[in-house]
């Protein structure tokens, strides 16, 4: 049986834990509140984005012939490039784990083709570490501030690869922030773009300052740079949710182990007081 | 009509206007109410719109692409600052530089950037002086 000595000391140990897993949660609920700011921030350009896309390849399809861009059409490389989008850190529940399931499963179907990984987020770099994938890029630290030209700079690089005929998709794989409660991992086509279903205004004549090829020329890289900034954004907000989670469920935890041992340790003093009594009460009892 | 602006982190603008000029790559458009569908690209300026109390209001722009349908203007910007968040100092430090880099270029100097860096403080100055 533990000693008393002992189990003041566990139950103090269990006592720091809960207060750093109490803080972890709360700097996770600051900071998912700044990640939501940014995500729902950049929602109307993004619906901005989807709706002018939408007026140009409306308006650039003649009689039913959409409109060409290379962005646009199927490549033919047997190879897919895919973008994970992991966390920077540890302790965030199942986050990390879902994700690494879901890609791997999105590789397993994927049969003849190879696929190459663009890594994101510390945890994806190292558990791709040693896994023997082709792997085109690593970024860490670019959930801490996320910001549009590290996004920038990921698409692009993305296109390029797409565009010179290295690769026939790419696809992007991350954690959607849904509710606080609730991640969702979802793996989505970036290239070839699906053109957005074109509005409710389609067939409107438009007058345009520069040919609809130009347009689309400046809008197609754009969306893509969007997917990928919306995608990032998502997947920050994402894991302060999940850790957020993880780690009120980790104080709560806590909570109950201390209970427990605060039982078992007043258990145990008072059988040790109950002792010492009935060792005096024996022995004045002797004595008479 | 409704007039709206958006770069990429956040929304800049959604208000309603009764007349609106853009800043396009050919040049200054402007648009009243009823304009005809047009698609065009931005360049780089002051978009100038005045809403229904007749007030003016200014935004400095870079790059994006445009679009007036119907009721509504759409402008998709990579930069965007309304007047009042304009910080006029940085903007004046900005033109400097690239002014000094255009005036004196050396080997390494992209005069491109060093241009497209001097209209755009020229714009966001244009912007904050007009409020």
């Amino acid at each position: 049986m533990p000693s008393l000595i002992d189990l003041r000391r566990r139950i103090q140990s269990v006592k720091n834990t809960q207060q750093i897993t109490k803080a972890m949660k709360m700097v996770s609920a600051a900071k998912l509140r700044r990640a939501q700011q940014a995500v729902v921030g950049a929602r109307p350009y993004a619906r901005l984005l989807e709706e002018l896309l939408g007026s140009v390849i409306a308006a650039s399809t003649v009689d039913g012939e959409r409109a060409s861009h290379r962005l646009l059409e199927e490549g033919d490389a047997q190879c897919v490039l895919l973008l994970v989008l992991a966390g920077e850190k540890g302790l965030c529940g199942s986050f990390n784990s879902n994700l690494f399931k879901e890609t791997d499963a999105f590789m397993r179907r994927q049969e003849g083709s190879e696929v190459e990984l663009e890594l994101l987020g510390r945890k994806a770099v190292e558990h791709y570490a040693k896994r023997g994938h082709p792997i085109t890029g690593r970024w860490e630290r670019v959930f801490v501030n996320v910001d549009r030209a590290t996004a920038q700079v990921v698409a692009d690089k993305a296109i390029q690869r797409f565009a010179s005929g290295g690769a026939g998709s790419v696809w992007i794989a991350y954690n959607c922030f849904r509710t606080i409660l609730r991640q969702e991992v979802t793996v989505e086509q970036l290239l070839p773009v699906a053109p957005p279903a074109p509005g409710a205004q389609g067939g409107t004549e438009h007058e345009y300052e520069q040919p609809a090829s130009e347009l689309l020329a400046e809008l197609l890289p754009k969306r893509v740079a969007t997917r990928v900034h919306v995608a990032m954004l998502e997947s920050a907000a994402a894991e302060h949710a999940a850790r957020m989670a993880a780690m009120d469920a980790a104080t709560r935890n806590a909570g109950e182990v201390l209970d427990n041992l605060r039982l078992h340790l007043n258990k145990v003093r008072q059988a040790s007081i109950t002792a010492e009594i009935i060792e005096i009460v024996s022995g004045t009892a002797a004595q008479e | 009509m409704r007039l709206e602006v958006a770069v990429p982190e956040r929304p800049v603008l959604n208000e309603r206007a009764v007349s609106v000029q853009l800043p396009l790559a050919t040049g200054y458009l402007g648009v009243l109410p009823d304009h005809a569908p047009l698609l065009a690209k931005m360049g780089t300026g002051v978009l100038t719109f005045s809403g229904p109390d007749g007030a003016e209001n200014c935004v400095a722009l870079d790059g994006g692409v445009a679009e007036v349908l119907g009721d509504c203007v759409r402008v998709l910007a990579e930069r965007a600052e309304r007047s009042g968040e304009i910080d006029v100092d940085r903007a004046r430090s900005a033109l400097a530089r690239a002014e000094q880099h255009l005036e004196s270029p050396s080997l390494e100097t992209d005069v491109d950037r060093a241009q497209r860096a001097a209209g755009r403080a020229r714009a966001r100055i244009a912007a904050a002086a007009a409020q």
